[in-house]
């Protein structure tokens, strides 16, 4: 009996130990920039990227094997501020053709069907059943989610559009 | 004036040929009322203004067309009495001539005002009350900033001002509308200004008007010797004189700190143009429908000030005031240092327009840029003590933050720079593009983080959504398994009640059944 527990114990004591040594020898460092670089992400695991959500980007990113300037939706702010964050040089100037864009329903071919409103990740479509469909412009973040998802094809996504209050002054052709 | 100017004359700004006369000594005309007017919802600074009326209203002269929406806006008037035939989008008065909500006026030519609530003792008012009038009435800043005035009246009470400045500067070449209104309205003036110390709680008021209007000097003081809190005091005329950083440094001795309000150094500024339209929205209940503003420019034949209902197109003000002579170079709204460049003329007059310039191809001296040459012109011109040569070379490598760095914030966007650049670089619209970018991108991190939001909202809500419909699923089983139990128990009492017949309560049993079904769910 004794001999029983104490063989028991020390194996279990031994076993122990070594594991802890391990746990610590071998642990694997989780990356801390990968959460700061998520949390500068938009949040809505659109997948435009072409990884498996938002964190699975930032992952990506901070390996180096995506560009800060891969997450359309987010565009020129969200890269200058993962760039700077990894303190990396990046030109944005390449970015003009991803500018913002917006999903816009074509009322004459919407059915009212509303699997475009399950498939929007901040809600921004608005709908009922057998009723024409609208995109909310101030809460549509451009991420395409909702196209593929349109059995009529009645989702077109379109550049958001200037107005006066968003209107920048070109910049001057340089001498 | 500090002692540096008053030994070694002023290290700032420049000294543009005038042009403001003939137009400034020509009596100001009364434009007759247009067909239609196309009244802009945006033609204050802060959010745009909400439509109060309906497309097919009738309204009279002075009806509300529009609340002022959120905390800094300003509420917008019918100039005259007509039916709204539109509410829709018209290109708006902007370089970029891109569209801005509007209402379209249909002039009935009647002109009939609507009933205006009118004040014979502005001062037995409390400042309050005098606030929410100059509110009502849809007041904002004339000289062309356009912030709403019942907002900085109140804020000036809260902060305390002692003084009030009032800006009869008018140094931007070509415009005299301040001018005549102050030869010609001088009392109003005065009278606006007493009611403006009495809503603020400041002690005294100074008229700073540049020594080049003797006439406008001489009407004031004419007009203010009455009053011993109102003092005119003549300035030096040089550009930019009328901006209230340069104003109040020369009135007060006191330098406004960069990123800071005039408040923060006891002073308040106001053009004398709002002055007026206080005193008539106190006294007379008018709201600001109308507005002096100076046509000038070598093209145009009849140069001079004229009397605008707010919503005329430029091409009308321009054809009552004797037509161009040609196709202008240029058209600008406002100034020639800082007005805006209009794409064409049918395009409506707000309330912050103070000019319309048709300039010819001599006036507009356009040439293209050559390379800087480094001789720091811009910098002894600056009136805010830039670089603007460096920060312009920030912003052309696109480093925005370098030029936030040198003080980008800072800059008024005056144009001295720009003016006396011998290389003829358009400095000025560097700053303004990378002003704009920088909006640009505070915008989109704010849409960032709100679509964050919106993320997670919809996040909580499928949870919510999920968890509700296992609970109604739970519910529903424990219904079916109370049910069952009822039906269970009622068999058995039944076949106990046929076992004996003549015993009583056979009902207990169901009952106590329920009872329990109920609490399960």
């Amino acid at each position: 009996m004794t001999a029983a527990v104490l063989s028991l114990t020390l194996l279990g004591l031994t076993l122990g130990l070594l594991l802890g040594i391990a746990g610590k020898r071998l642990a694997v460092e989780d990356n801390a920039d990968v959460a700061e670089i998520e949390a500068l992400l938009p949040g809505t695991n659109c997948g435009q990227c072409g990884y498996p959500g938002c964190a699975g980007a930032a992952a990506a990113i901070a390996e180096g094997a995506a560009a800060v300037t891969c997450c359309p939706p987010g565009g020129k702010a969200v890269a200058a501020a993962i760039a700077e964050k990894l303190g990396v040089c990046v030109d944005l100037s390449g970015m003009a053709g991803s500018e913002p864009q917006l999903a816009l329903v074509a009322e004459d071919l919407c059915v009212g069907c509303c699997r475009c409103i399950r498939s929007c990740p901040t809600d921004a479509i608005l709908g009922a059943p057998k009723q024409i469909h609208n995109v909310l412009k101030e809460a549509c973040t451009g991420c395409a989610a909702c196209i593929d998802e349109c059995p009529t094809e009645a989702i077109q996504m379109a550049p958001v559009p200037v107005t006066l209050a968003h209107w920048v002054m070109p910049r001057p052709a340089p001498a | 004036m500090g002692l540096m100017e008053r030994f070694f004359g002023f290290s700032w700004g420049v000294h543009p040929e005038d042009h403001k006369r003939p137009a400034a000594d020509v009596p100001a005309r009364h434009m007759p009322m247009p067909e239609h007017l196309y009244i802009s919802l945006a033609q204050h600074l802060g959010a745009p203004a909400l439509p109060a009326a309906l497309v097919g209203q009738r309204v009279r002269k002075g009806e509300l067309l529009a609340h002022p929406q959120g905390p800094v806006s300003a509420a917008i008037h019918a100039p005259t009495s007509g039916v709204i035939v539109a509410i829709g989008e018209i290109p708006a008065p902007h370089p970029s001539g891109l569209p801005v909500l509007a209402v379209t006026l249909a002039a009935d030519g009647l002109d009939a005002w609507t009933d205006l609530e009118p004040c014979a003792d502005p001062f037995a008012l409390d400042p309050e009350e005098i606030n929410h009038r100059v509110a009502q009435a849809g007041v904002v800043g004339m000289g062309g900033a356009t912030f709403p005035s019942a907002l900085k009246l109140s804020g000036s009470k809260k902060a305390g001002v002692a003084t009030l400045i009032l800006n009869g500067g008018e140094c931007e070449p070509y415009l005299s509308c301040d001018d005549r209104l102050m030869r010609d309205a001088a009392a109003d003036i005065v009278d606006g200004i007493r009611i403006m110390l009495h809503a603020t709680g400041a002690r005294e008021a100074l008229v700073g008007i540049e020594e080049n209007k003797p006439e406008a000097i001489l009407s004031m003081r004419e007009a203010a010797a009455a009053f011993g809190e109102v003092r005119v005091c003549p300035v030096p005329a040089r550009y930019p004189m009328g901006s209230e950083k340069q104003l109040a440094l020369v009135l007060t001795g006191k330098e406004i700190p960069a990123g800071r309000l005039p408040a923060d150094i006891g002073v308040v500024v106001h053009n004398v143009g709002t002055a007026k339209a206080v005193s008539e929205a106190i006294r007379l209940g008018r709201p600001l429908i109308t507005r002096l503003l100076t046509v000038n420019g070598s093209m145009v034949n009849a140069p001079g000030n004229i009397l605008a209902p707010v919503g005329a197109l430029v091409e009308d003000v321009l054809r009552f005031a004797g037509g161009l002579a040609g196709t202008p170079t240029r058209l600008v709204m406002g100034g020639p240092m800082m007005g805006l460049s209009l794409p064409h003329p049918r395009v409506p007059v707000v309330k912050g327009t103070s000019g319309i310039l048709a300039l010819s191809a001599a006036e507009a001296a356009e040439s293209a840029p050559a390379p800087c040459i480094r001789c720091a012109s811009c910098v002894r011109a600056c009136p805010v003590g830039l670089l603007p040569l460096e920060m312009a070379r920030h912003i052309a490598a696109e480093d925005l933050e370098g030029a936030v760095d040198l003080g980008l914030k800072d800059c008024i966007a005056c144009g001295c720079c720009a003016y006396v650049c011998p290389a003829r670089i358009p400095l000025v619209q560097y700053f303004g593009h990378a002003k704009g970018s920088l909006a640009a991108e505070e915008r989109a991190r704010m849409r960032t983080e709100a679509t964050r939001k919106m993320a997670e909202a919809r996040k909580t809500r499928l949870e919510a959504e999920a968890r509700e419909k296992a609970e109604a699923a739970a519910r529903r089983k424990a219904e079916r398994a109370a049910k069952a139990a009822l039906e269970k128990a009622k068999a058995e009492a039944e076949a106990a009640s046929s076992q004996t017949a003549s015993q009583d309560a056979p009902q207990t049993t169901p009952q106590a059944a329920q009872t329990e079904g109920s609490s399960a769910s």
